[in-house]
């Protein structure tokens, strides 16, 4: 399987489950990596910059906040901006001002459907901790696609609701511990990669 | 025969897909609005909350409802388009707008602002009472403009809810306001009108930014949050249309998360504020 796109959820709690989860992925995993994080509804511009710096200092990758139509970019990651839905289209992402689904703005359900319907099953999705279940629906419309799930062990999540909603949503889910995950969609990127360079050699 | 026993989720989508095509293609040879180009991930879910209001199962009895019934395209047009907004969205924008654009503004004797894609009129009000603080508002028209009728006749009546009026003024006093902002009200009921003389330099007009050309020269051209709705090709026929609406080192406002990176006009304008997405055309 080629992986073409990696996109993360997570709520309450987290930020720290981010850091460690995208230290552990490994520089040569040559696919955009978007996060979709709960925040504060009046996030001001000012507070947007502080959580990319903050993130910055566990990555190499470049850490952007998304903006409307910004091409994706091998290598970098997106951070969904506060008060806009972030969708996926064909090689760029859009963002939507419509209401908020399940309360949320960013959505994780809207952001997982929309990389879900585009890249099909080219898409990596990870479930970390969450307080609510936004995030289950989109996990199971990206598995229903061909796509890879990865779920947060409720058991050490430091909010258990998200993960044990998306467990319940899909079929065939990977749980894994927080440390785990990074190492191991690193090498199943790099595999995808070499399948395909072999592929195009033989 | 229950079609979901036979048909792969990978079949629905490309259903899914023609069946949006052939709706979008319907409604522009029936009515004339042209949908073709919106971006497609947010026009799908927008299809799909009208369908689900509407209690229609599918977006083919969506297309044949709409095609036969030009209320229910009303309804359709209404709920493809309204974006739901509040007075001084993004206080920071509002201050930036005092700080940087207001002192530009000011050294012209007449000043023209389009508002384009107004919806119900919030941000135009909020611009009124800018320039009314600021002491310019006399010397400006500002033209709100949407593609929607209905809006508009809303947005005319300059009355909102009196429910809205705590948001409207916490954004009101974070945007740098000067004076109480029950001011520029009167509450009746359940409902706050806003002053007449605000309205008095404002002229709501429709106007559709995918099939409508250019109709005035602008000093100052807000379009925040709305390019956002429309792909990457449709995105760039609305800013040459808002370029060449544009006075000589008339500025443009986007929205928060929105930029002219990756669009041709980029380099015609230069940067006022990068963090409030205010421009100026340099060229």
């Amino acid at each position: 399987m080629s992986y073409k796109l990696i996109i993360i959820g997570c709520s309450l709690g987290g930020l720290s489950a981010t850091k460690t989860l995208l230290a552990g992925i490994s520089d040569d995993c040559m696919v955009p990596i978007i996060l979709i994080q709960h925040r504060e509804q009046k996030a001001e511009v000012s507070m947007d910059n502080v959580l990319t710096n903050m993130m910055q200092r566990y990555t190499k990758r470049q850490i952007e906040e998304a903006e409307d139509k910004t091409p994706l970019r091998l290598n970098h990651i997106y951070l969904a901006p506060a008060d806009y839905h972030l969708l996926i289209e064909r090689e760029c992402v859009a963002l939507s001002a419509d209401e908020p689904v399940t309360y949320a703005r960013p959505s994780i359900d809207v952001a997982f459907d929309s990389a879900a319907r585009t890249y099909g099953s080219g898409v990596i999705g990870v479930i970390l901790t969450g307080a609510s279940r936004d995030g289950a629906d989109g996990a199971a419309s990206i598995e229903k696609r061909g796509g890879l799930i990865i779920v947060q062990d409720p058991l050490a999540a430091e909010s258990n609701t998200l993960p044990k909603a998306a467990l319940a949503a899909t079929k065939n889910p990977k749980i894994m511990q927080l440390e785990e995950i990074g190492p191991y969609i690193s090498n199943i990127v790099r595999e995808g990669g070499a399948s395909r360079a072999s592929r195009a050699t033989s | 025969m229950d079609p979901d026993s036979t048909t792969t989720v990978e079949q629905k989508d490309e259903i899914e897909a023609i069946e949006i095509d052939l709706l979008l293609d319907g409604i522009y040879r029936r009515y004339g609005y042209d949908f073709r180009k919106y971006a497609s991930a947010s026009i799908r879910r927008r299809i799909w909350k009208f369908a689900e209001q509407e209690k229609l199962a599918t977006i083919s009895a969506v297309q044949e409802a709409v095609l036969h019934e030009p209320s229910m395209m009303d309804r359709f047009v209404l709920s493809l388009t309204v974006n739901v907004t509040t007075m001084f969205r993004d206080p920071a924008f509002f201050l930036a707008l005092r700080t940087e654009v207001i002192p530009i503004l000011k050294t012209y004797p007449m000043i023209r602002i389009w508002d384009a894609g107004c919806a119900t009129g919030e941000e135009a009000y909020s611009m009124a009472i800018v320039l009314k603080e600021e002491g310019i508002y006399d010397r400006c028209r500002i033209y709100a403009t949407d593609m929607n009728e209905d809006v508009l006749r809303k947005a005319k009546t300059g009355i909102f809810p009196l429910s809205h009026m705590k948001e409207f003024t916490d954004n009101y006093i974070q945007s740098g306001g000067k004076n109480s902002f029950s001011e520029y009200y009167t509450a009746k009921y359940d409902y706050a009108i806003i002053n007449q003389e605000l309205r008095q330099n404002i002229i709501f007009a429709q106007h559709n930014l995918v099939t409508d050309k250019s109709f005035n020269e602008f000093n100052l051209v807000l379009i925040r949050n709305v390019l956002i709705y429309f792909n990457e090709e449709l995105r760039g026929k609305v800013l040459d249309l808002l370029h060449e609406s544009m006075a000589s080192f008339g500025i443009l406002a986007l929205g928060k998360r929105e930029s002219l990176k990756f669009s041709r006009l980029e380099s015609a304008y230069e940067e006022l504020d990068s963090a409030m997405k205010l421009y100026k055309r340099c060229a």
